[in-house]
This record gives structure tokens, C-alpha cells and sequence, in this order.
């Protein structure tokens, strides 16, 4: 069937031709045979169109092309893609999707709002662009110091290399060479190294590799010293010698052994194994048996020698010593241990012998006792009348002593005896007289904590030491009151002075104990405080309390006495004396204030606080951002004010402040200037005074000082110290980096010049913030020197042989040769 | 034997002569110090005075002025330094003349006579064998740095005769293309006789254009309808234009900080923008009491000198408000141009009355080599007047400068004017709504609109 329309035609076109030709006579005859032939066929033959008349597209067949001034339609594609089976059924979807929909396209914008939206693009890039500067920049700012110009090559001659370096390749053969070598990174050039040599340098630099170098010579040195001296010390005979080495390793390592205990538990018990091993050994082996040759020839001498049966026994001590078993204390016998420990040493509950009446420790009961003088010591260079004299004094207050100690036996045995028992319940924890109650109570309780038996442990070591070295110290004191004596009341209160607490606070049924012996004033008696702890043995710490005034005694803050004792009987004019003394003594510190402060500061804590009862929402409207009424305010102000009256009570600030107002105001008036010579130009002598006019002449009143600032504000000091000469060379406001004005003077005080410093130093501190080459040009920054991965160079372009110096250079660049020329002959100056 | 007897018993005094003995004689006699801070008391009192005789003595050598340039026959329109040559300057005046200048030995090299009428702007080509220039004849000529041989008539190497004038040129570090500002800002490529690109963006010309020294593709140009516009040559449009108040004159971009640049501005004052935030200058630099018609930034990014038509130059700390140091003569009128020089030292201004001055950069400066000990000696007054800077002396006396009774006069009707509108400007406030008249900064002040 193709082949014959094919055919057909081609006769169609031949005719055709010929008809171009010969005429419109022929075109009717050939029309008539035509239809003439298509008569004949039976089938219906499709029509060609022809082409009659000019058009503008013209068919490659001479055909008018169908349909040609026709838009080809969606749906002309589509019949054909749904036959094919070739298309795939995406784009057959896509297609259907694409026919369905009904929307128009948008209409392109405006010119003006194009270019906008192109400009904002454009801006973005750029800037963002423009900000990969900013740590450079930043960093540049902070830089101590600059060089220009940047980059610069360093001076003096270059290695061949270097030199060599901006050569190119130009021959193919060149070419291919160093392709082949650059692709196995080999080393372009001889000296050059290789990226492994290379990478292995920066692994180990040379500052490194010397100091590496110098350990390990140490450590060599060091090795071969101990190598030495082990050699020494093994060459050397004496078996006392060896003897002494290994007692001392011995004790060493039993030192160790208990701080591995505490700190490396695991390694102690691996310790404890091997000792346990050794014990094993020992055990089995008849060594220090007794029973070697030695032994035996040591045995028959022992009859006659004393060394010898040492030597034995010191061997049999050793065996014993050795095949001992290692008792590891658990912590349940621990506790059992510390249950049947009495905590407290016997000897706090003996009873006395009667070496020192006069020191209460020694006679184990802890009542109130005269000042024990403890610095008696110093009164050595004494005339032997006042020794004399203090003898008798002594014998005196012995008498007295012993008098009254009779008399409060006699008046307070209950007292005494509940005391003693109040000592015993109590734990060491009297130990150290300062102890606090609360501490007290917390060991009787007794908590099972480890901790805490522990240091109950120490504490009573520590308890029982010190007992013991008062005890000593007393007997020694009390053997020297025998000797020395006491020293007269003066001299005692001026010694004791010193050491002397202030506050006072003492029961009131020490009082009462004491009534019979205190005078009306009790006071005099400089005295030591009682501590706490005693107070806890004497009765629990609710007691009530009375405090002595002690105004009048002006005494220094309590320092640590060990000693409780009792207040004498002092005259009353020996207290003025004292009193006076006292003032003397504490004329700088401002005592009485600081006394009043505690006392307010303490009734303050005992004073309920006030507590804030007023609630919100009762009784009025309540919620967020509402206050509780005027009138609760009110009172909750009233209260307050009257508190703050309170606290302020004692001390009369207003007063204070005018004082030392006028004071100052006193200090700044002028002072006359005597100038008169009393003999000159008349009669002088005893009895006489220089003349009126004299007086007036040469008494010179300087001219008083500009009004004071403050003189017309009563509540406020101005102080006028200011000087006003060197103000002018004082900064009066901080300045703007510095945060704080200690900072400033720091930064003021420390000196830069050599005066003070060494060279280097200065140097460091004085070099200039921009240094600039002299004669050089400082060329702009480039880019590519300071922001690296931009831009890869084209293929060829650079140089063949790269150097490390060069890479990163070349790494980011397209510079021009010209630039580089550039580079080298800025140095020139025309 | 009996010396080594001797020697034992008997104790000499034995020194080593390499602690005292200098190795030459032009040596500095070697003193051994001992640094025990109680022999060296009143560190701070004494470095104070030290402090105060260097800043005395730093305004006592304050000759700024190096030499005058003279040989113009009309005002100086532009300057520009060679590109690698430190000795070498070119100038144009209004006449149309370019000089060449020897700074050394501060003679004239060469005349040219370039165009007719002014020599708009000049620049050297980044290697230093020529350099540009564009003149009101339309013209862009391209001259040899190079003298012609005698007898040879002197010819530009190139001339591009445009259609309209020009007004400035600047030369790109490393790329044979330049561009120009006129009515349109133009990219023009060396070998060719038409520009390669051309921006323009609403205005009808241009006063300055400048690329920037760093990011080589960026441009900055100012117009006359008061904007400062910013372009990338790979780009087809303009970035973004910030609007002042007042024109500005002329740009310089910072050589080492990529994003900053300084605009002089016809209201006095320049104003340092960061191109990234162009909505704020990120300082206002004041103290002209004038339009300000050049400024140029040091090598070293941290400085700038500007000219201004109050006849002084005065250069500025790039992120202080205020001037540092002003120079003046009596016979210098209008600064028109300005340039710090490349090596960092010295500051070169032309002006109306003909002639091209040198200044020292650094006023109090000791020019030449110095000697180590000099050296030294002058970081340690430096640092010390650093470290009492803030005592009221040594301020006093480091501030102190001379001006012009002229100048003193407009400086204080200055003050008086801006104290006066901002008292103003309170009771405006004080009077209105509140928040109706918001409170602007100084430098909120000056920018009027950023155009995107």
C-alpha cells in the first residue's frame, strides 16, 4: 500500500510539473483523466489538496502543508502520545493535568520593581560577600601591633628554590614531566621535601624536638645516677648499715601502708596479702626457729654470754613477730570497741591528791577560783624587799584561800557534787573549753558515723594530752606560786589586763553562790569569761542569764581562758585606779561602742521579730499589683520605726556627728602667731608680762579661711582636704575603658621606663601599635592573601614548581605576573 | 707553690673586665643596674613628669610643614601618587595642566597641558608606566609616565573623547579597566574606546567615583542629587543608595578594612559608613567648620586626612568623632585635593592659591633614620604620653592647637548654632505630643533614605 501511494504520488508530481508548464488546456484534459481514473476504482480515494494559489508557506512537496496557518492544539499532541506506546505515563499525566487546567500566566512586573529585586540580590551577595573581612578586620583591631607593609617578604638572601619557584613549564615534554610528577606528589625540585617529609616536620617541630631530646637525656642521667648509687650502696659491708636501711624501708612502708589505707583501700589489702604470705612462709620455713647452726652455737654461749641469749630472743621475738596474725579491723568491732571505750579518761573522775589546792583542774571539780596570774613569769628582776614583801603577801591570800574554800564546801556540796556529775554525763567534747553546746549534744547522741567516731577518738586523745600537759604545767605553776608568790593586786590587774575578755555572763545562781563573798559591786575584779562549755557541765543552757554591767569596766574582747575562777574583793579605790588604767590602756579603741553594738546586736536576736501578718485579701479587695490598706501599712511603719528607735537606743549618732562637725570646723579656724619676745624693748623678768601694745603688735591673726562648704547645711561634712594644687594634675573622671578606679591606678602604677624596668621589658611594653617600613609602599590588602578557597587557578597559568611559601598564595589566586612584579620592586624607591 | 699558698689565704678582688670594658669606643659606657624598686621610689610621680615633658616637648617640635610645591599657574584640582614610585606625584590644576613632581628634590618633572579647561581627575595605572586623566573637554586621555625624547611633541598615548563630561577616574589595583564618573558612571575597558558597562540610577551626574582597593570589584560613587551609590561591576544594576542630607564631595574607601568607607560631605562633616549597614554612619567625624571637599585614607587603614574649604586639613582617627591634628597655613586658601602617601609619613594637599604643600603625617615626628636609642626614646614618650592621657594636663597640653582667628570665630558661631537648634529642638518637643518628635542621634541625623 505505501509503495503504491508512493508512486502515485510521484506521478501526481510529474504531472503537476508538466502542467506548470504547458497551460490550463492541459490542466482540464488531465482533470477529466483523473476523474476518469478515479471513476474506475472502486475504493474512495482521499483527496490531495493543491496548492492554487501564492501563500507564504510552502511546503517541502510543493504541497500547501495542512493546517498550516493552525495553532497545533494540546489535544492534537495528546491523541498521538496516548497511541504511542513509547511515551511514558508521567508526561501523559502531565500533559491531561496541563489540558484540564484553565489559569493564565501572571503578567511579567514592571521594570522598575524587576531591577529592585535584582539591586536587593545583588546587595545581599555583595555584603554577605564583603563580610568574610570581618574576623581580619576585628582581629587587625585588636592586634598589639602592626607591621606594614603586610606580607612582607623576609629580608636577606633566598634559597635557590624560592628563586627558581615562578619558572613555568613551556615544552609539552615539560609539561607531561611535571604532570607525572605533580600527580605521585613527588618533589618537583631536589632540596624540596616531600608532603611526607613534610607533614612529619610539622608533626614534630624543631623547639619540640629539642626539648623531647633534653627530657630524655635527663631521664638517662637521672637512671644512671640511681644505677650508681644502688651499685655504692650494695658494695658497702657493714651489716649495721644494711641493718639500719632496712628498718628504716620498714618503718617507710608501714607509713605508707596506713596512708594507703585511707586513700587506696584496694592496694592496701593486696599489701595485706602478700604480708599474709610472708607470714605463710615464715610459718613453714624454720627460719629465726632457733634451730640453725647459728642458733645452736648461739645456745651453748647464752649460759655466759648476756649478747647471746639477746640475739635469741631478739630472733624468737622476730619469728613471733613475723607468723603474728594481721588483724583487719571490721567495722562492727570497731563500734563495739568504741561502745566499751569510756570516752573519758579515768583520770578527770580521780580524785585528787592535793598538789595544788588552788588550781581546780587538779582537784577535779570545776568551781570558781581566783585568776590563775599565768604571766607571773616576767616579774624576775624584782628587789629582794618586794619579794619579801610579796612572801608575806602570799601567806596571806593562802589563809585566805584555804578559808574559803573551807566555808563553800561546807555551803554547796549538793552543787558540787551535781557538777561532778554533769561532767562525767558530758562527752570530751569539754574538752576544749570553747566547745559549743550544740556540739556538746550532737556527740551525745552519739551518731554511728564512722566520721564522727573518729574525731570523738582524736578528741579524746586530744583531751587526754592536753589534760595531761595542763596537769604539768600546774604543778610546775603551783610549785612556782610557792616560791614566787602572787603579785600585789595592782600589778596583778595591769598584767592581767591584757589577756582580760569583756562580757561577763554569769548565772544567777553563781551569783548566789557566790553572794557571800562578792561586794555590793562585784564587779572591780577584772575577770575572766566563763566559758561555754563550763556553763553547759553547770547547768543546761536555758538558764536564765544575768549579765554585768561592765560600763564601767572597760575591758578588751574575751579572749580564751582556760581558767574559770571567782571575782575578789577589791576596794573601792583600787576600781578607780583600775578603771582609769583601764581607759588608759583602751584610750585608741572605741570599746564602749563596741560593746553596745554586741549588746544591741544581741538583745536585737532576742528580740521576737516582727512578722508580717497583714493578709492580702482579708478584710479588703486582694489580688496582683494590690497593697494591704493605708491604715495596715501604717502600722507595719510605726513598728518598723520604732524597731529601728530600738536598735539605735544606745549609741547617740546625732551628737556624734556634731561633734566631729565641729571639730573639723575647729581645725580649719586660723591660729594666732605669738611674735613677742618678752624681754625686748622693756623690763623682763619673772612675774611680767610683755606690754598691751606689744601684744597687739606682734600676736598676728592670719586671715581666715573662705567659708566652709558645709557651713550653712547643718546635717552635712564637706571635707575641704581637697588640695586644690594638685587637683589640677588629677584625673577627676574615669576614664572610658576602665571599668573600675582600682583598674586606672593599677594601669597609673606600673612604671614602663627603664628606671624601673630591665630592657626587654620596656621594649615590650613601649613598642608602638603600627609599625611602618620606611621607604616601603604599603599596597592595599589582597584578597587572596587573606581569604583563602575563592578561586582555583586554571590549569596551566601558574608556576610548575610550587614551594610552601607559594602554595597558598597560588592556592587562591589568579594574580597577574604584574602584581608580582610588583611585589619585588616596591622596595625601589625612584 | 708559694703563690698557691698565697693564693689561698690571701683574698683578691677579681672582676671581669667583659662586665665593664665596652667592646668599642662609640660603645655606651655599661652601667650595672640595680633594679630594687626601693632604690627607684616615686615611680608614678616621676614617670608623670616624664609624661608631661613629652607632651610638652612633642608640641614644641610640632613643625608639621615639609615644603610647598609651587609651579601651577591655577588652583589645584587633583593630586594623585604613583603607584610604585614613593617620589612621584602628579598633579592637574584648573587650567588643564599636569605636573609631574619630584618630591625629594621637590621640583617639577614634566608639564603637560591635557585638556582644555579643568583636569577633572587623574589616576595612575596599578604598574606605574601611565596614568589617566579626564578633563571638562570630554576627553579621557591615557599619558606615558615616561618624559618623550627631545624634540618630540608631547601626545597622550590614548584619547577617548566621550559624549558628555567627566568628572572623575579611578584606576582598578590589578585589571586593565578604569572607570569613569560623569553623567553616568562608566566601566571602561583600556583597549576599547567605549565603556564596557554603564550604571545609572535616576541622577544626572556623578562628582566622585572610587573602587574599592580591596574587594577590586566594588565601586562607590557620589551624586549630585546628595546619594552615595554603590555598584560590582559583575553585576548589571547599582547595589543600594544611601540619601544624605547634604552632597558629598568626594569617598575614600579604608585599604585595609573591605567594608568601610568615609564620604566628605558639603555639611562639614565626613561620615564613615559600613557598606553593610548603610542606614547609619557608623561615625560622624566633625570639626570643619566648612564643606569638606577631599579626604583620603593612610595606607595603614587607621587614619584619614581630609581638605576642606575652611582653608585647613585635619586628620582623623577612622573611629574617632574628632580630629587629632589640623594643619593651616596663612597662605593656604580652599584645600581642593588631598593624599596620604603610601609610605605613611607624609600628607600632601593642593589648594586654590596654586600650590602643593607636604606635611608630616605625624607633626612632631623626627624625619630620617633613627638611631636605636632614638628609636626607644621616642616609643617610650609616646607610650607615656599614652598612659597619662586622661590626666588633665598632659590632655590640655597634647589638645592645644593654634587655629586661625577666622576659623576660632566660625568654630564657636558653630557651637552657638547647633546648641541653639538643639534647644530648639527641645522645646519643640517639650511642647508636642509626646513621642510625635523622636529623639534622633547624630548620626540618625544626617541620613534622609536608603534606596534599594
Amino acid at each position: 500500500m505505501a509503495a503504491d501511494e508512493e508512486e502515485l504520488s510521484i506521478n501526481e508530481q510529474a504531472i503537476s510539473a508538466s502542467e506548470d508548464e504547458e497551460g490550463s488546456d492541459d490542466e482540464r484534459k488531465h482533470k477529466k483523466l483523473l476523474e476518469a481514473i478515479s471513476s474506475m476504482g472502486s475504493r474512495k480515494r482521499k483527496k490531495q489538496n493543491e496548492r492554487s494559489e501564492a501563500s507564504v508557506q510552502v511546503s517541502e512537496f510543493f504541497v500547501n502543508a495542512e493546517g498550516t496557518g493552525e495553532k497545533v492544539n494540546l489535544s492534537d499532541l495528546l491523541g498521538t502520545v496516548e497511541k504511542t506506546s513509547g511515551a511514558s505515563n508521567k508526561t501523559k499525566k502531565q500533559l491531561r493535568n496541563l489540558q484540564s487546567s484553565k489559569e493564565t500566566l501572571e503578567l511579567p512586573l514592571n521594570k522598575q520593581q524587576t531591577e529592585k529585586i535584582q539591586r536587593g540580590i545583588a546587595y545581599e551577595k555583595t555584603a554577605a560577600e564583603v563580610s568574610c573581612w570581618r574576623n581580619i578586620i576585628l582581629q587587625n583591631q585588636k592586634a598589639e601591633q602592626m607591621v606594614f607593609p603586610l606580607n612582607q617578604e623576609s629580608p636577606g638572601p633566598k634559597r635557590v628554590e624560592q628563586v627558581v619557584a615562578g619558572w613555568k613549564v613551556q615544552t609539552p615534554l615539560e609539561q607531561e614531566i611535571f604532570r607525572l610528577l605533580h600527580i605521585n606528589s613527588q618533589p618537583v625540585d631536589d632540596p624540596v621535601l616531600t608532603p611526607v617529609e613534610e607533614q612529619s616536620l610539622k608533626a614534630m617541630s624543631l623547639e619540640e624536638a629539642k626539648i623531647r631530646r633534653a627530657e630524655l637525656q635527663k631521664a638517662r642521667a637521672l637512671q644512671s645516677y640511681y644505677e650508681a648509687k644502688a651499685k655504692r650502696e650494695k658494695k658497702i659491708k657493714s651489716k649495721k648499715y644494711h641493718k639500719v636501711q632496712r628498718k628504716a624501708k620498714c618503718k617507710d612502708f608501714l607509713k605508707q601502708f596506713d596512708e594507703m589505707v585511707k586513700t587506696n583501700p584496694e592496694g592496701a589489702l593486696e599489701e595485706l596479702k602478700k604480708m599474709e604470705l610472708s607470714r605463710m612462709e615464715e610459718r613453714m620455713s624454720l627460719k629465726h626457729q632457733n634451730s640453725g647452726k647459728w642458733a645452736k652455737s648461739k645456745a651453748i654461749m647464752a649460759k655466759y654470754d648476756d649478747s647471746a641469749r639477746k640475739a635469741m630472743q631478739e630472733q624468737l621475738q622476730m619469728n613471733k613477730d613475723l607468723t603474728q596474725k594481721i588483724v583487719v579491723p571490721s567495722d562492727d568491732e570497731h563500734e563495739s570497741n568504741e561502745e566499751g571505750l569510756e570516752t573519758i579518761p579515768d583520770f578527770v573522775n580521780d580524785s585528787e591528791p592535793v598538789i595544788d589546792s588552788v588550781n581546780p583542774w587538779m582537784r577535779g571539780q570545776l568551781t570558781h577560783e581566783e585568776p590563775e596570774v599565768s604571766c607571773v613569769t616576767t616579774e624576775d628582776v624584782q628587789t629582794a624587799e618586794e619579794e619579801n614583801e610579796e612572801e608575806e603577801l602570799v601567806g596571806e591570800f593562802e589563809r585566805k584561800r584555804k578559808l574559803r574554800q573551807a566555808d563553800e564546801e561546807d555551803l554547796i556540796p549538793t552543787e558540787e557534787e551535781r557538777k561532778r556529775a554533769g561532767l562525767k554525763k558530758i562527752q570530751p567534747a569539754s574538752e576544749v573549753v570553747e566547745e559549743d553546746v550544740v556540739e556538746v549534744s550532737d556527740k551525745e547522741e552519739e551518731d554511728d558515723d564512722d566520721d564522727d567516731e573518729e574525731e570523738e577518738e582524736e578528741d579524746v586523745s586530744e583531751f587526754n594530752t592536753l589534760f595531761r600537759l595542763m596537769r604539768s604545767e600546774k604543778t610546775l605553776e603551783g610549785s612556782n606560786q610557792t616560791r614566787e608568790g602572787l603579785n600585789t593586786p595592782g600589778q596583778e590587774d595591769e598584767e592581767g589586763l591584757l589577756n582580760e575578755g569583756q562580757i561577763r555572763v554569769r548565772n544567777i545562781e553563781d551569783l548566789e553562790v557566790l553572794g557571800e563573798f562578792v561586794d555590793p559591786q562585784p564587779i572591780a575584779e577584772p575577770s575572766l569569761p566563763r566559758t561555754a562549755a563550763v556553763e553547759a557541765t553547770s547547768e543546761p543552757p536555758y538558764k536564765k542569764k544575768r549579765e554585768i554591767d561592765l560600763k564601767e569596766v572597760l575591758t578588751k574582747e574575751a579572749k580564751a581562758v582556760k581558767v574559770p575562777f571567782l571575782p575578789t574583793v577589791v576596794d573601792e579605790e583600787e576600781r578607780d585606779e583600775q578603771i582609769s588604767i583601764i581607759k588608759e590602756a583602751f584610750a585608741g579603741d572605741d570599746v564602749i561602742s563596741d560593746f553596745i553594738k554586741d549588746k544591741s546586736k544581741l538583745e536585737a536576736a532576742g528580740r521576737p521579730e516582727v512578722v508580717d501578718l497583714t493578709l492580702p485579701g482579708w478584710g479588703e479587695w486582694g489580688g496582683v499589683g494590690l497593697k494591704p490598706s493605708r491604715w495596715k501599712r501604717k502600722r507595719e511603719r510605726d513598728e518598723q520605726i520604732s524597731i529601728i528607735k530600738e536598735a539605735f537606743a544606745g549609741d547617740d549618732v546625732i551628737s556624734d556627728f556634731i561633734k566631729d562637725k565641729s571639730k573639723l570646723e575647729a581645725a580649719g579656724r586660723p591660729e594666732v602667731v605669738d611674735l613677742t619676745l618678752p624681754g625686748w624693748g622693756e623690763w623682763g623678768g619673772v612675774g611680767l608680762k610683755p606690754s598691751r601694745w606689744k601684744r597687739k603688735r606682734f600676736r598676728i591673726k592670719t586671715a581666715p579661711p573662705p567659708p566652709r562648704q558645709d557651713q550653712k547645711l547643718p546635717d552635712v561634712i564637706i571635707s575641704e582636704n581637697r588640695n586644690a594644687s594638685v587637683a589640677s594634675h588629677q584625673v577627676s573622671q574615669l576614664p572610658f575603658p576602665f571599668q573600675n578606679t582600682a583598674q586606672f591606678e593599677s594601669s597609673i602604677r606600673t612604671p614602663i621606663g627603664p628606671t624601673w624596668n630591665t630592657q626587654s621589658v620596656v621594649k615590650n611594653m613601649t613598642k608602638p601599635k603600627v609599625i611602618t617600613k620606611m621607604g616601603a609602599i604599603i599596597e592595599p590588602m589582597v584578597k587572596e592573601d587573606f581569604i583563602k578557597n575563592k578561586t582555583t587557578t586554571p590549569g596551566g597559568k601558574g608556576p610548575a614548581i610550587m614551594l610552601g611559601e607559594n602554595k597558598r598564595a597560588k592556592e587562591g589566586t589568579k594574580r597577574s605576573s604584574e602584581k608580582h612584579r610588583g611585589r619585588r620592586s616596591q622596595k625601589r624607591r625612584k | 707553690h708559694q703563690s698557691a699558698y698565697e693564693s689561698d689565704n690571701i683574698k683578691v678582688l677579681c672582676r671581669n673586665p667583659d662586665d665593664y670594658v665596652r667592646e668599642t669606643t662609640r660603645d655606651i659606657q655599661r652601667v650595672p643596674r640595680n633594679y630594687d624598686p626601693t632604690l627607684h621610689p616615686f615611680e608614678v610621680p616621676r614617670e608623670y613628669t616624664r609624661a608631661l615633658n613629652a607632651t610638652k616637648l612633642e608640641r614644641v617640635f610640632a613643625k608639621p610643614f615639609v615644603a610647598s610645591l609651587d609651579g601651577h599657574r591655577d588652583g589645584i584640582s587633583c593630586i594623585t601618587k604613583h603607584a610604585k614610585s614613593l617620589s612621584t606625584v602628579i598633579s592637574g590644576a584648573c587650567d588643564g595642566e599636569v605636573k609631574l613632581w619630584n618630591l625629594p628634590r621637590q621640583e617639577c618633572l614634566r608639564t603637560v597641558q591635557a585638556h582644555e579647561g579643568f583636569v577633572r581627575g587623574i589616576c595612575s595605572r596599578f604598574c606605574g608606566t601611565s596614568f589617566f586623566t579626564v578633563g571638562d573637554d570630554k576627553t579621557i586621555k591615557q599619558w606615558n609616565l615616561e618624559a618623550p625624547g627631545y624634540g618630540v611633541r608631547e601626545e597622550p598615548i590614548n584619547t577617548i573623547l566621550g559624549k558628555a563630561v567627566f568628572t572623575g577616574i579611578d584606576h582598578h589595583q590589578r585589571e586593565s579597566t578604569f572607570v569613569t564618573c560623569g553623567q553616568t558612571v562608566d566601566i571602561w575597558d583600556e583597549q576599547r574606546s567605549s565603556p564596557i558597562r554603564s550604571f545609572s540610577w535616576g541622577v544626572d551626574s556623578f562628582s566622585c567615583v572610587r573602587y574599592n582597593p580591596v574587594e577590586t570589584e566594588l565601586l562607590a560613587s557620589c551624586a549630585s542629587d546628595r546619594s552615595i551609590v554603590l555598584y560590582d561591576t559583575r553585576e548589571s544594576a547599582p547595589l543600594r543608595k544611601v540619601i544624605m542630607q547634604l552632597r558629598s564631595n568626594t569617598l575614600c574607601w579604608n585599604p585595609m578594612e573591605a567594608y568601610y568607607f568615609t564620604c566628605a560631605n558639603e555639611d562639614y562633616n565626613l561620615y564613615t559608613y559600613d557598606i553593610r549597614h548603610l542606614d547609619v554612619p557608623v561615625t560622624v567625624h566633625m570639626d570643619h567648620v566648612s564643606a569638606v571637599l577631599d579626604v583620603d585614607y593612610s595606607p595603614t587603614g587607621r587614619e584619614f586626612v581630609s581638605a576642606s574649604f575652611d582653608k585647613t586639613i585635619r586628620i582623623f582617627p577612622k573611629d574617632k568623632g574628632h580630629s587629632r591634628e589640623v594643619y593651616h597655613t596663612k597662605r593656604m586658601q580652599h584645600v581642593i585635593c588631598v593624599r596620604w602617601s603610601a609610605d605613611n609619613k607624609y600628607v600632601l594637599s593642593g589648594s586654590d592659591e596654586m600650590n602643593i604643600r607636604l606635611w608630616k603625617a605625624n607633626a612632631s615626628e623626627k624625619l630620617g633614620l633613627l638611631s636605636t636609642r632614638e628609636k626607644a626614646a621616642a616609643h617610650y614618650n609616646k607610650k607615656l604620653i599614652e598612659k597619662f592621657q586622661h590626666h588633665p594636663q598632659v590632655r590640655r597640653i597634647a589638645r592645644h592647637r593654634h587655629l586661625p582667628g577666622d576659623i576660632l570665630k566660625q568654630k564657636r558661631e558653630q557651637r552657638e548654632m547647633k546648641e541653639a537648634r538643639r534647644r530648639r529642638e527641645q522645646n519643640v518637643r517639650k511642647h508636642s505630643k509626646p513621642g510625635s518628635v523622636p529623639l534622633l542621634t547624630e548620626k540618625e541625623k544626617h541620613v534622609a533614605a536608603v534606596v534599594e
